[in-house]
């Protein structure tokens, strides 16, 4: 298992793109948002929360493609099949490994996007926690998506909507704790939320994940 | 240690392609498949090799005995060849890559990234991949493809000494690899066109 992380990771940073893309794009939403919506630096800050919520996901999002694609057409994947890792692990691992280069480096760099959208000054912390808790759930419920897509030619388009509506509780309550933290409200029940919806995500997935590529595979 | 088979019925995207088949397979023996294009063959080594669930039929095998080499190595472009090699070798739970390594001569490519080795080099990084599953029994899945004759030859001897060491091997191959082996021909065993067992919905059952 930590043969297939230290490999994701390394070709992750090696391949380029991996790495960087859903960061950048990150940087591109939060950088456009206040050209689009114009100079009222009160309206900005009143819908910061949801716009970084909603760049963090997209940009989660933009990268789930190449998530088994690439071990598909290198036949990776049928090879990790017959080896003695369960596909349950090897899908976490995936995840794992998706969330270490695509969510980690957004959690780290949302503090920096929130000055851009002039986030007002708690909500920075609750961002934070929001993100970090949250984007793990995006990784996985979006390793599952790739799962089920993954001998499909062009799948991205599917996936993305496949996807997506798994994504809402995350964001929803995501959103809502960023949100709420700003306003200096009290964050406890989206935040338990949150929390409980990456948790059990983390726990069920793999498994639909797992039994979802092994049909895929046949 | 021994693969055995009874009256097994394989299908691919739903419709049979090879019933009541039947074969042992018992340690140090090598079988060779053969049978024309789309006979079956690939579709029988990944129902042996687990990938795919089998119409009716037993496959008796001990648990993780089977190792598998498809048509694609499962190669990264952008990793060394010590480094693809190493990696099987740890999801496998083996330590040593050498011997794998002098094997099938990729010492000089060591360093090498494996998107920049030619397609037979490729193969051989591939073949070697074998020796590090640490199982004994190989199902190869034309394994000589874009190999030149030295490289042939390296398999060969590669398969002979595992096959020495109380291992076995199923081959779907068309040459000679100079094994002493038994060959089956899998067309006598080709399905009926009309054998439409569980052709419809069977992914989801």
């Amino acid at each position: 298992m930590k043969a297939l992380l230290r490999r994701d990771l390394i070709l992750a940073i090696r391949a380029g793109g991996g790495f960087g893309l859903g960061l950048a794009f990150f940087l591109i939403v939060t950088v456009l948002v206040p050209f689009g919506v114009g100079p009222q630096s009160e309206l900005l800050s009143r819908i910061a929360p949801g716009i970084l919520w909603l760049g963090a996901l997209l940009a989660c999002l933009l990268s789930l493609d190449r998530l088994l694609a690439l071990d598909w057409e290198d036949g990776t994947l049928d090879l990790l099949a017959t080896s003695p890792l369960p596909l349950e692990a090897a899908l976490s691992i995936k995840a794992l490994a998706h969330w270490i280069t695509t969510g980690l480096p957004l959690v780290l760099a949302a503090p920096l996007f929130g000055v851009l959208l002039s986030l007002p000054g708690p909500g920075y912390l609750w961002l934070v926690i929001s993100l970090a808790l949250g984007t793990p759930a995006l990784s996985v419920i979006g390793t599952f998506g790739a799962a089920l897509t993954v001998g499909v030619k062009r799948g991205g388009l599917l996936m993305s909507l496949l996807v997506l509506p798994l994504y809402v509780p995350t964001l929803i309550f995501g959103a809502e704790v960023a949100r709420r933290g700003a306003d200096g409200l009290q964050t406890t029940t989206p935040l338990l939320m949150l929390a409980g919806i990456t948790a059990g995500v983390i726990a069920i997935m793999p498994f639909a994940s797992a039994a979802a590529l092994r049909v895929n595979l046949r | 240690m021994t693969l055995t088979i009874r009256d097994l019925c394989v299908a691919r995207g739903g419709l049979p392609v090879l019933e009541r088949l039947s074969f042992s397979l018992a340690p140090g023996q090598a079988l060779i498949l053969r049978g024309p294009n789309g006979s079956g063959k690939t579709t029988l080594l990944r129902t042996l090799a687990g990938l795919q669930p089998s119409l009716n039929g037993e496959i008796v095998a001990g648990e993780d005995d089977i190792a598998y080499a498809a048509h694609s190595d499962g190669l990264k472009a952008m990793l060394t060849v010590t480094e693809n090699l190493r990696f099987w070798a740890d999801v496998f739970g083996q330590r040593d890559i050498e011997p794998a390594m002098a094997a099938f001569s990729l010492d000089p490519l060591r360093d090498r990234l494996a998107g920049t080795l030619s397609a037979g080099q490729k193969r051989r990084l591939g073949l070697a991949r074998m020796l590090v599953t640490g199982r004994p029994i190989w199902m190869l899945d034309e394994p000589t493809v874009s190999l030149d004759r030295d490289a042939v030859a390296l398999f060969a001897d590669a398969v002979r000494a595992h096959l020495g060491a109380g291992g076995s091997a199923l081959i779907a191959t068309h040459i000679d690899l100079g094994l002493d082996a038994k060959v089956l021909d899998v067309t006598p065993f080709r399905a009926a066109a009309d054998a439409r067992a569980g052709a419809s919905d069977e992914a989801f059952l």
